[in-house]
């Protein structure tokens, strides 16, 4: 079961039958000894949760209430920052290119992810090459390396102008150069990343007894209602685990905008991610009490959107036990 | 756990009863030559650019911005000879700074990733299922909120322009995916193993090392497989952590490239992309199964 699925199904795992005293003795003789290990073995895990996750968690929550530049300590300012916020016209400039950025990036990857795992069905001749194939640039498109060649590539002298210039199309525009378009092609890297999730669909894809299909076809299913009525429900579960996660990391893009731009977030703050501000204010400008803001203004955003999604995934998502 | 690769009898099963529904009629046969003519030309957009990259690094700058093709026609190797020299230090320096953080991060998330899984996975504790929620939420938060406390932290303990920020929250278990991850593919061991061994005395720590550890084996190198990869991509804690270019990994260098050449020698700024993505490209290519299953497991089932 996914992460996700996981997360939504916990439940405690008590012993149903009673148990005679010896066995409950036993029993807790054993759990002592389990008790003492497992807190042993996650030592490591619970350090990190104090000092590298929940403690900063917290340090920044305050620090969001203070101005601070690392030079002298921090000073209260109460909810000053986030007063600004409401003020900061490049913030929700910002806020504004990373929603175009998810909402029109992340399913338009899934979209692609889905149909092309749905054409790679279990017959087909070349899955394991094809597959390799989609897959390789989620691999690598993380990496300045990609990032720098994508630069190049929507350049004003790149190789679309120069493929376009085949069919006789001169254009002397430079895409990343251009504030209309620059945005665009961010999306387009993030939609040939299509690999991973691709990868997930697969998975989910083979889950499905191949009986339902062949019932359906004896029954004179066309391929559509069988698409819409079988494997559209049955995937739903992972569908819905892609998008909360691609949700969650669009959000956090970062590499890609910062290098396609050189770090400013140009031409015109038209590539301007939330994050790249929020480094800018944090890290160019020291304004860490204000990028602490920023950072739980973000949360807020992903966990409400998280939790929406959840909300809505009770009228969409199926699960099948 | 899914399996991806050993399918054939599933392949086999579904093809047979297709054929018994339709048959391998012409029209399935038509359409199956449609797929692969729309897959191929996706194929090729996919890989176009990468190959383009690969292929402009043995070309005169010059050359680079008029051919969209991919052929070569006077080879030319001095944009490795030059860029691997155009940074304040050769460009090896970088691949040895990002090898002590790949290795040292590799090394912690084997470490203490599956030891938390193990506890997670086959200890009864006071808890387990709240520390395991927490565990679970962990990997959504984003990284931006504990970035500046984490910043200041690192900075009073004199950690700044060392390689410590990007290793030590690796030793402490910080990246739960893999635990995750690991759980899952503990559930998939049967209990009788660690029940028979407990039975001829072995404790826990006995069972965790010499039962546990040796059938992991999948579990870690994908593990191990992703670290890699993602840290060898890494670009933000870098940028964040590593301000001295002597301390500069791979990505950081590559982009003070941009900087420093002020975009004139894209040949020499080409010719290391290739050389930083070769080692992505060998470990994708010689751990792919494992990446493939990895990331199927934590979506699928």
């Amino acid at each position: 079961m996914s992460a996700i699925g996981e997360l939504s199904s916990l439940r405690a795992d008590r012993a149903r039958r009673p148990l005679t005293p010896e066995e409950k003795a036993a029993r807790r003789r054993e759990n002592n000894r389990d008790n003492k290990t497992a807190y042993l073995f996650l030592t490591p895990w619970f350090l990190g949760l104090a000092v590298i996750t929940i403690g900063p968690m917290l340090a920044s929550l305050y620090l969001s209430f203070t101005q601070y530049s690392l030079l002298q300590p921090p000073t209260w300012i109460g909810v000053q920052n986030y007063l600004d916020m409401l003020g900061d016209a490049r913030l929700h400039h910002s806020l504004k290119v990373t929603f175009i950025y998810v909402v029109v990036g992340v399913p338009l990857q899934l979209g692609f992810a889905l149909a092309v795992a749905i054409v790679l069905d279990r017959g087909m001749r070349g899955l394991a090459l094809y597959r390799s194939i989609f897959y390789l640039p989620s691999m690598l498109g993380g990496s300045v390396a990609i990032a720098l060649l994508w630069r190049q590539i929507f350049g004003t002298q790149g190789l679309v102008n120069q493929l376009l210039g085949l069919v006789g199309i001169h254009s002397t525009t430079g895409w990343v150069s251009d504030p209309r378009y620059a945005l665009w092609t961010i999306i387009v890297l993030h939609v040939w990343t299509f690999g991973s999730p691709m990868v997930i669909f697969l998975a989910g894809l083979r889950q499905i007894p191949a009986m339902y299909h062949e019932a359906a076809a004896v029954d004179g299913a066309s391929r559509w209602t069988r698409f819409s009525k079988i494997t559209l429900p049955l995937l739903s579960p992972i569908i819905f685990f892609n998008l909360v996660l691609q949700l969650i990391n669009a959000f956090q893009s970062f590499t890609q905008a910062f290098v396609v731009s050189g770090g400013t977030g140009g031409p015109a703050d038209s590539t301007m991610f939330y994050s790249l501000y929020l480094y800018q204010k944090g890290f160019g400008q020291l304004e860490m009490g204000y990028a602490a803001a920023m950072a739980w203004l973000l949360v807020l955003i992903v966990g409400v959107l998280t939790a929406l999604n959840f909300l809505l995934s009770k009228y969409w998502v199926f699960y099948d036990d | 756990m899914t399996d991806l690769q050993e399918s054939a009898p599933v392949t086999t099963t579904r093809a047979s009863a297709r054929s018994a529904v339709g048959g391998r009629s012409a029209s399935s046969r038509a359409r199956s030559v449609v797929k692969h003519a729309v897959l191929i030309v996706v194929s090729i957009v996919m890989v176009y650019p990468l190959l383009w990259l690969l292929v402009s690094s043995f070309r005169p700058t010059n050359v680079i911005f008029r051919t969209p093709g991919l052929w070569i026609n006077d080879l030319v190797t001095s944009n490795y000879t030059g860029g691997w020299t155009a940074l304040a230090q050769p460009f090896g320096h970088y691949i040895v700074n990002s090898a002590i953080v790949v290795v040292g991060a590799v090394a912690g998330n084997l470490f203490a990733c599956s030891l938390a899984a193990y506890a997670f996975a086959r200890c009864r504790f006071r808890f387990r299922n709240m520390w395991f929620a927490i565990m679970l939420i962990t990997v959504m938060v984003p990284i931006h909120v504990v970035l500046v406390p984490q910043y200041i932290l690192f900075n009073h303990l004199g950690w700044v322009n060392t390689f410590v920020p990007l290793i030590l929250p690796k030793f402490l278990a910080t990246d739960s995916f893999f635990i995750f991850l690991m759980v899952q593919f503990i559930r998939g061991i049967p209990r009788e193993l660690d029940e028979a061994a407990r039975i001829d005395g072995c404790g826990h720590g006995r069972i965790f090392l010499r039962v546990m550890l040796p059938l992991m084996g999948p579990a870690l190198a994908t593990t191990a497989i992703f670290t890699f990869i993602w840290t060898w991509s890494d670009f933000f804690t870098p940028l964040i952590y590593l301000t001295d270019p002597n301390a500069y990994t791979v990505p950081v260098a590559l982009k003070s490239f941009l900087d420093a050449t002020s975009g004139s020698n894209w040949g020499a700024m080409f010719a290391m992309s290739i050389v930083t993505l070769v080692p992505l490209f060998l470990v994708f290519l010689f751990g792919q199964r494992f990446l493939v299953k990895g990331i199927a497991t934590t979506g699928g089932k």
